[in-house]
């Protein structure tokens, strides 16, 4: 059972898996760590960015089709983000607890509404023929290995996501001030940041991102109305795993679990796996509660 | 203001009128399918099909008089929720008979329900057997009327190394049990066996391990929507059907057409019944869906049991002259009715006798049949390989 080959295989896979994971779970961490706003409604942008995926397919069918999904998907799910925030979060901002019920409802209506624009059933989006393809090694110690290109695809996304993310954080002007009000919301707004702003652009950059992990989940598997809900889930336990509202954290933590189910199903199967998956992220946390890393934040202490 | 208030005022005199006059001769029934969530993608065509046929006694005139009322709710692929609107149905809505269900799941949360209020469920969907019920009619076939033929058509194919790819929840776990036996019976290699929760979406693993085990034919039972991305997947690891067989035991031509059929293309399914089937009384169901549903709508097998399901009910209420549940599960035993796999009838164990069916898929949607049972098949609850011993007698 354990020959080389599935064993990379599996690294392959854990890596394209944690890829995933990131794009899902980047702007969940980004609005908590800055707002400390719980969005529920985070997977339905995932949806989104499929469904948008999907009529880009039907409008410029070719094999660009996906490039042009990813921006189409990325705005889009970052409007629809932007909406949310001004009319839901923003009003709620000083009561997490309402900002979760009212963020679920929003996610129901949502899916809802998917369900009666495109209906129940799933829909699909067929790889362009440069990504149907798949890199197999024939010979050597690894013969049998085989990578699909789409899986490729994905984790490029991802690492372009995190950098530019990184650049956009370090270096941009509004960078310095997300960092700003990262740390201390109340002497970032006495010393004249408009934390508002930072909060909308923040906050619609992580429902966009999110939306481009919509484009790349279509790849892989149908959209259907509650395709969201399979990853939100994930998606959290990245979120506390890593630390709450740390990127980098995000990042390690997303890795982690995507390797801690890739390589356990290696020996077991998908359900076990999960069990195991949530097993980790439990006993994790009894030693190290403040996740992989620990954000000093003032927003976080209270 | 008050033309508005007058057309209201009409409106509700009406319905009023309308619901008064009907009371006398209604019955009502129920009709149970996940029209949301992973299921969806099969059961809300089996809706259609249901209510097709109550649309059509009542065109007739209905059953022994009535006019037959259908009270349609929403499973929501949850077995928890099925369970929730079958006691919804019988307690509330007073239905005289459910038609409904698809998974096994689902199928197990609702029978404790049906056996506690003695009324009856008309179960469209082929599935693992080893359940035998007084308050459930089984249409769907049972493993030796599908599952275990199309693995003896694999292993004469010559097949001998076979990889069990399932759902996790019990048909699947149940039907690969049976399989396993078979193999092991048989002597041929059991490359491997690997489920995936019920909507799952990540094959990578699984895919992995196929590729280190390099089977000769995969046996499929996933369910849903899954088999979207398992399909896609495995292309996408460069398993196309040449060089992997599939046989699926869940794929009928509509999730084939949901899914693309470049992408099951030349993949096979084990069934009792395809659109393709010849045959005059096919003929017109086919051509009176799609009349109604629209001239690209696919049949499956699942759509025609549900169909079936009925015209079964409705010559076993004739028969017994009565709606009471247990006068007519006793009048539907034996008892011989048209449909479109031809005439058909219920065993004493309460499932339907029916042949099997082997299909290869082609580019079109459309199955073409590469094998068929000698006849209908009796039906077994409980396959004597796997349960040794057990039997199911309800009459």
């Amino acid at each position: 059972m354990m020959d080389l080959p599935l064993l990379v295989g599996q690294v392959f896979n854990g890596f394209s898996v944690a890829s995933l994971f990131i794009l899902a779970t980047l702007g969940l961490a980004l609005s908590f760590g800055l707002m400390r706003v719980i969005n529920m409604a985070h997977g339905e942008m995932l949806m989104l960015g499929g469904y948008l995926a999907y009529l880009t397919f039907l409008l410029v069918p070719g094999p660009l089709a996906i490039l042009i999904a990813l921006p189409v998907a990325f705005l889009g799910a970052a409007a629809l983000g932007a909406v949310l925030e001004v009319t839901v979060i923003h009003r709620l901002a000083s009561r997490p607890l309402d900002t979760l019920l009212a963020t679920w409802g929003v996610s129901l209506i949502l899916q809802q509404a998917a369900r009666s624009i495109f209906g129940a059933i799933g829909v699909s989006v067929t790889a362009p023929g440069w990504l149907n393809h798949t890199i197999s090694i024939a010979t050597g110690p690894l013969a049998g290995l085989t990578l699909p290109a789409t899986r490729i695809f994905i984790m490029v996304v991802a690492v372009a996501v995190l950098l530019a993310l990184g650049l956009f954080i370090t270096k941009s002007r509004i960078g310095l001030l997300v960092r700003a009000v990262n740390q201390d919301r109340m002497m970032a707004a006495a010393s004249g940041i408009d934390v508002r702003r930072v909060d909308l652009v923040v906050f619609s950059l992580g429902t966009g991102i999110a939306g481009l992990a919509g484009v790349v989940l279509a790849l892989l598997g149908p959209v259907t109305p509650s395709v969201g809900q399979s990853y939100i889930v994930p998606a959290f336990l990245v979120v506390v795993l890593g630390g709450l509202g740390s990127m980098v954290g995000t990042t390690v933590a997303a890795l982690i679990l995507g390797m801690v189910s890739a390589l356990s199903q290696i020996f077991l199967d998908v359900s076990t796996s999960q069990v195991l998956v949530l097993l980790f992220v439990i006993v994790f946390l009894q030693f190290r509660p403040q996740g992989v890393i620990a954000v000093r934040s003032r927003a976080l202490e209270d | 203001m008050k033309m508005a208030f007058h057309t209201l005022f009409g409106a509700l005199a009406a319905s009023t009128m309308l619901t008064c006059a009907a009371q006398a001769e209604d019955t009502k029934v129920g009709v149970l399918q996940s029209l949301s969530g992973t299921m969806a993608i099969s059961e809300v065509t089996v809706k259609n099909a249901e209510l097709m046929a109550i649309d059509e006694i009542n065109a007739a005139g209905g059953v022994m008089g009535n006019k037959i009322v259908p009270v349609v709710e929403d499973g929501a692929s949850d077995p928890a929720i099925f369970a929730q609107k079958a006691t919804k149905l019988i307690t509330d809505d007073k239905v005289a008979t459910v038609f409904g269900g698809w998974t096994s799941a689902s199928r197990k949360a609702m029978l404790p329900v049906f056996e506690r209020t003695k009324n009856l469920l008309w179960y469209p969907v082929q599935f693992e057997g080893n359940e035998c019920s007084p308050n459930i009619m089984y249409s769907g076939a049972q493993p030796n009327q599908q599952i275990v033929p199309s693995y003896d058509w694999a292993k004469a194919k010559g097949y001998k190394k076979m990889f069990l790819v399932g759902s996790d929840y019990v048909f699947p776990r149940t039907a690969n049990l049976i399989l396993k036996k078979h193999i092991a019976k048989d002597g041929l290699t059991m490359a491997g066996e690997e489920y995936v929760p019920l909507g799952g979406t990540d094959f990578s693993a699984v895919i992995a391990k196929i590729q280190a085990a390099k089977p000769e034919i995969i046996m499929s039972t996933l369910n849903g929507d899954s088999n979207v991305s398992f399909f896609k997947q495995l292309a996408a690891a460069g398993l196309t059907s040449e060089k992997l067989p599939v046989m699926s035991f869940s794929i009928g031509e509509q999730e084939a057409k949901a899914m693309g059929t470049e992408l099951v293309k030349d993949s096979f399914a084990g069934w009792n019944y395809f659109q393709s089937l010849p045959g005059e009384a096919n003929a017109k169901f086919v051509k009176d869906y799609q009349a109604k549903f629209g001239a690209d709508a696919a049949i499956t097998d699942p759509m025609v049991h549900g169909y079936l399901d009925v015209y079964a009910w409705k010559a076993a209420v004739e028969k017994a002259g009565s709606f009471d549940p247990d006068k007519v599960r006793a009048a539907a035993v034996g008892l011989k009715f048209p449909s479109p796999m031809g005439d058909v009838e219920f065993a004493a164990n309460q499932s339907l006798v029916q042949p099997a069916l082997v299909g290869k898929l082609k580019a079109d949607g459309q199955f073409e049949i590469v094998w068929q049972s000698e006849g209908a098949i009796q039906p077994d609850p409980y396959d004597p390989v796997a349960f040794p011993g057990k039997s199911c007698k309800l009459h």
